[in-house]
């Protein structure tokens, strides 16, 4: 029993502590500070210039979800931001989901290149990463522009007489969105798919699987952990996007990003900007905890 | 039945093309234990594949009782496959899957239970069912793949080196176990090993590949007692290899006369009886000793080492004209070997043991 009598010298007993604390320090300062001042300024009242007075107020909680009118002052629903909610989680969904449709395909086909090639594919897939978020955005939105290149090859093949409204529409929005995060989802599916041992394919189609039903039974299940990773991956930046709704939805079709933007520049309300953030946080882990828990539900135990 | 029918296979082509399988016919019987013996590349692999259905053969014909398999994807093939790996789905339980292949095939729920059922009972996995896979040991996982296969009642079972990655006694005990399953189920066993001594104890005929070619189509008892090529003859057992000339023979047997010295009376090869310049293989359990240079001893020679191995006694001999030559005896309770190292002695071959071989 001499552990009982043996007492360690202080720096053996918190020498773990001591190596731990810059990396503790970055994380409370940095994740969990800001946090916390967002919280705080979200119960002060607006300054009248931005900024903030240092005095409670709910107003801020208030205005997210209820309005007073203009002119007559009766309390009313703040159906302007519930439609914003609306569209940011559905765009962001969508988002989510087309790039599943398009990033799945495309990592199991990067998967399944010989070895050598699968590095080549793959810098394909991160060579518009390098380029800055705005300027692509700005591609895009020459691409999809009534005189952009889509516009004036359907008008000069003849398909269409007029051009096509795309741009500052939803649309506009989940295609820069959908290409902005693309890789984002390519990269844990093709994680995932390059670990997938092709044996087990071969193991249903012995066992009378067609091809949609190895799909389905066999590749998606034992993947599902990198599809999982993806889709968050996705939907987390596609819920708070700011650049892209800015520049393709042309101002006018806001999100959440957006909103809170307007608050701590023209609408000089800080507090409601800072509860607004808290929202799209609420919503945000609110929406990957249910993801999380669906998703893991029929293939729990593993991955 | 099966019938392989010029079956070939070349991957790649132009410069890198290989010969996997090159102009290949056997018959498998209906019912039968069926082994394809030979070293790694040999094309046993691809062989088994283009059964299954995973390879299509660049030439010739499979057919499964007279029915064409080749134009069939493998999911329409009464044929189900036990993978060197295992393959087992890991996001299923053991009982799932054993049903997959009944529920692929939309047989009723009641059936693919039932089955299931039989099929644990079967490799005696009844209390492993809702394990997954990942939580059972090797041997385990060996035993659901098994019953995975078995499950949908495949008229052929493809198994592709299924025991080569347990350890010995485990080994020993799934040979054991694979031969009582295919004569409970009847169903045609086609095996894939490059384990000599696994093929001669379960199977009840073994085709011996080299090369992309089948040298070989024989019982156990016929492949190792009458070796048609030399390559059979060495890559099962251990075999002495003399050179000599025929000088005489008839149908089944010659007389050659040893450039060791000596005649011997030994099997001829089917359909080729040829004269001339042979080689003779004599297994070393096939000789025994006897007085040097007497008229008993077809050769003569000196021990240069003995090996004592538990149920008997491995002698190393030079022979006159300095080849070695390997004689094994039993060991019995009475007697203690009395050759020793640097004695002079005789080798007896009783005759129409020894096997000529094709040249």
């Amino acid at each position: 029993m001499a552990d009982a009598t043996y007492t360690r010298p202080f720096s053996e007993r918190y020498s773990h502590w001591i190596l731990l604390s810059p990396a503790l320090l970055i994380l409370f300062v940095a994740a969990f500070g800001p946090l916390f001042i967002v919280l705080i300024y979200s119960f002060l009242t607006a300054g009248d210039y931005g900024g903030v007075v240092w005095s409670f107020s709910t107003d801020a909680w208030f205005n997210v979800f209820a309005e007073r009118d203009m002119f007559d002052d009766t309390l009313g629903f703040a159906d302007a931001h519930l439609a914003i909610f609306w569209r940011s989680f559905r765009l962001a969904a969508v988002t989510t989901v087309v790039a599943l449709i398009f990033g799945f395909p495309t990592a199991y086909f990067i998967a399944t290149r010989p070895p050598k090639q699968r590095n080549l594919w793959m810098l394909l897939i991160m060579v518009p990463f390098w380029t800055n978020l705005l300027i692509r955005t700005f591609a895009i939105m020459e691409l999809i522009r009534n005189e952009g290149v889509v516009n004036s090859l359907l008008m000069a093949m003849g398909v269409i007489n007029e051009p096509i409204q795309m741009l500052y529409t939803d649309f506009a929005i989940m295609i820069g969105m959908l290409y902005v995060y693309l890789p984002l989802m390519v990269l844990p599916i093709y994680a995932s798919l390059e670990r997938f041992d092709f044996a087990l394919v071969e193991a249903a189609y012995d066992l009378y699987a067609n091809r949609l039903r190895v799909l389905w039974r066999v590749i998606l299940p034992v993947t599902k952990p990198g599809i999982i990773a993806g889709s968050i991956l996705v939907m987390i930046p596609a819920l708070g996007a700011y650049v892209t709704p800015r520049v393709l939805g042309g101002g006018k079709r806001m999100m959440l990003g957006n909103l809170i933007e307007l608050q701590f520049g023209q609408g000089r309300n800080w507090p409601l900007g800072a509860a607004l953030a808290i929202v799209l946080l609420i919503i945000v882990t609110a929406s990957m905890i249910y993801y999380v828990r669906a998703a893991g539900k029929e293939g729990a135990g593993h991955g | 039945m099966i019938e392989i029918d010029g079956v070939s296979k070349v991957f790649g082509s132009g410069v890198q093309a290989f010969t996997a399988l090159d102009n290949v016919s056997v018959t498998i019987r209906e019912n039968e234990f069926f082994t394809l013996l030979g070293p790694s590349g040999c094309g046993k692999t691809t062989l088994l594949r283009t059964i299954a259905g995973f390879n299509a053969p660049t030439n010739g014909a499979v057919r499964l009782d007279g029915q064409d398999l080749v134009s069939l994807p493998p999911y329409k093939r009464p044929v189900n496959t036990v993978f060197q790996n295992y393959a087992l789905f890991p996001h299923m339980t053991v009982a799932e899957n054993i049903g997959f292949g009944l529920e692929m095939l939309n047989r009723p729920k009641a059936e693919i239970s039932s089955t299931v059922d039989q099929m644990l009972d079967l490799v005696q996995m009844t209390a492993m069912a809702g394990r997954r896979t990942s939580e059972i040991s090797g041997g385990q996982q060996q035993r659901v793949a098994l019953a995975r296969a078995l499950a949908p009642r495949p008229k052929v079972l493809l198994l592709d080196e299924p025991l080569s990655a347990l350890d010995y006694k485990l080994r020993k005990g799934m040979q054991v176990e694979l031969k009582r399953l295919q004569n409970e189920t009847g169903i045609t066993f086609v095996f894939v090993t490059h384990d000599q001594e696994e093929a001669l104890s379960m199977s009840d005929r073994i085709a011996v590949m080299n090369h992309a070619q089948i040298l070989q189509v024989g019982s156990p008892h016929e492949i190792y007692e009458h070796p048609s090529e030399r390559f059979v003859a060495e890559f099962i057992g251990e075999t002495n290899f003399l050179i000599g000339t025929v000088t005489q023979a008839d149908e089944t047997q010659g007389s050659v006369a040893l450039d060791a010295g000596g005649n011997i009376v030994a099997r001829l090869p089917q359909g080729e009886g040829g004269m001339g310049q042979v080689t003779v293989a004599v297994r070393p359990e096939q000789a025994t000793f006897c007085a040097p240079d007497s008229g008993e001893a077809t050769v003569s020679g000196t021990v240069s080492n003995v090996v004592y191995l538990g149920t008997d006694t491995h002698f190393h001999l030079t022979l006159d004209d300095g080849n070695p030559f390997a004689l094994r005896l039993q060991n019995t309770p009475d007697n203690s070997v009395q050759q020793k190292v640097g004695d002079r002695i005789g080798i007896a071959i009783a005759p129409g043991v020894a096997q000529v071989l094709k040249d």
